[in-house]
């Protein structure tokens, strides 16, 4: 009888994290609470916060003139406190002349192409990273904002489809590591719970620092899934989908992760 | 391109200890990784770490292969005098940086 009742409650805990779903706001937590003191000092010290390097130097090429247009990005936008204050914190958002929608560094690079008419920039390449973190530090503290336009809803419908299929050779989808286990130990690391707060991120197993994109495509390959390519929809999507479920969150743009 | 990032105070009390803050932009390639082909890549690192302090040298720090990229490095010192602290990284490569910082001592 005893056996039967621990069955049942055995069975009930599964159920209950088979299908814990998606975490309520009052839940959520970003990346920054799970870290170690030392990593989160790094993070809140601007002297001491690599991704600053980065920050610093989006700002120059910010200033500088480049592509046959002979344009700078300040010359539309001018000072980037202002004009970017809170854009980081809306994107990926839709593109009409697109017609889907656009992350950050493809927003960038389309701006390069259109405007400076110079070559767009490589995935992650530094210059690319530096100018997003730039425009995404001026972001900091701003609650995210992702996905109020009702064209972009079908694009956070299809992130969240990825987020909970279940691929690769592991056969785990994302949602079961970050919505169900989240907290808990995956070797030596705690499961965080996904939330892109402080993208680009300088990542110290990197050394560097690196876009979501990046991020998404190492999971994928611990999943021994095949990693779309950088730029893909779906990638897009499920960085939009992301935001969309961190709605609320203050960006921490450059964050420091482990 | 931005190449280091330094903190000193501005403004400091004669003999006040304050911290001095650096961080400068670097690989810090060991020598010891091989690339996906198998070729050695080849080491890339600073060697060598110097602040001087109107033209006194007061911190000397030795880097090796095992220290991560884009080296943080912080120490004390006496505000003895206004004047100006020196940084100076120099490594692999010709990898030669200098920054400088003013600091006030009343």
């Amino acid at each position: 009888m005893r056996s039967v009742g621990a069955a049942a409650v055995c069975a009930l805990t599964v159920a209950a994290s088979v299908f814990a779903g998606e975490i309520s706001p009052a839940a959520r937590r970003s990346g920054y609470d799970f870290m170690g003191r030392e990593s989160r000092a790094m993070q809140d010290d601007e002297t001491a916060n690599p991704g600053m390097l980065w920050v610093l130097e989006g700002a120059s090429l910010w200033q500088r003139k480049s592509g046959t247009a002979g344009r700078a990005c300040a010359d539309c936008h001018g000072d980037a406190g202002t004009s970017m204050k809170g854009v980081a914190a809306r994107y990926p958002a839709f593109d009409s002349t697109a017609g889907r929608t656009l992350d950050l560094e493809q927003r960038i690079n389309g701006c390069r192409v259109d405007r400076q008419q110079a070559p767009a920039l490589a995935w992650e390449s530094r210059e690319l990273l530096a100018l997003t973190a730039y425009v995404g530090r001026q972001s900091r503290g701003v609650a995210i904002d992702a996905a109020t336009d009702a064209r972009a809803r079908p694009f956070v419908d299809a992130g969240r489809a990825t987020f909970q299929r279940r691929q690769g050779q592991l056969n785990l989808s994302c949602s079961q590591c970050h919505d169900d286990h989240w907290g808990r130990q995956l070797a030596g690391n705690v499961i965080p719970q996904a939330h892109p707060t402080g993208y680009p991120i300088y990542r110290l197993e990197w050394q560097s620092l690196g876009s979501l994109q990046r991020r998404l495509r190492n999971c994928l390959v611990g999943m021994r899934a095949e990693p779309y390519d950088y730029g893909a929809p779906e990638l897009v999507d499920l960085e939009l989908y992301l935001m969309w479920r961190a709605r609320g969150m203050p960006l921490e743009t450059p964050a420091v992760r482990p | 391109m931005a190449k280091a990032l330094i903190s000193v105070p501005a403004r400091a009390r004669r003999g006040e200890i304050v911290e001095i803050k650096t961080l400068v932009s670097h690989p810090m390639e060991t020598g010891y990784r091989r690339s996906q082909v198998g070729e050695r890549i080849p080491r890339d690192i600073i060697r060598l770490f110097v602040c001087t302090y109107n033209g006194v040298e007061i911190f000397r720090a030795e880097l090796h292969p095992a220290i991560a990229a884009n080296p943080f490095i912080a120490f004390p010192t006496v505000a003895t005098e206004s004047g100006t602290l020196t940084f100076q990284w120099t490594g692999d490569n010709g990898f030669s940086v200098t920054e400088s910082a003013a600091i006030t001592v009343e």
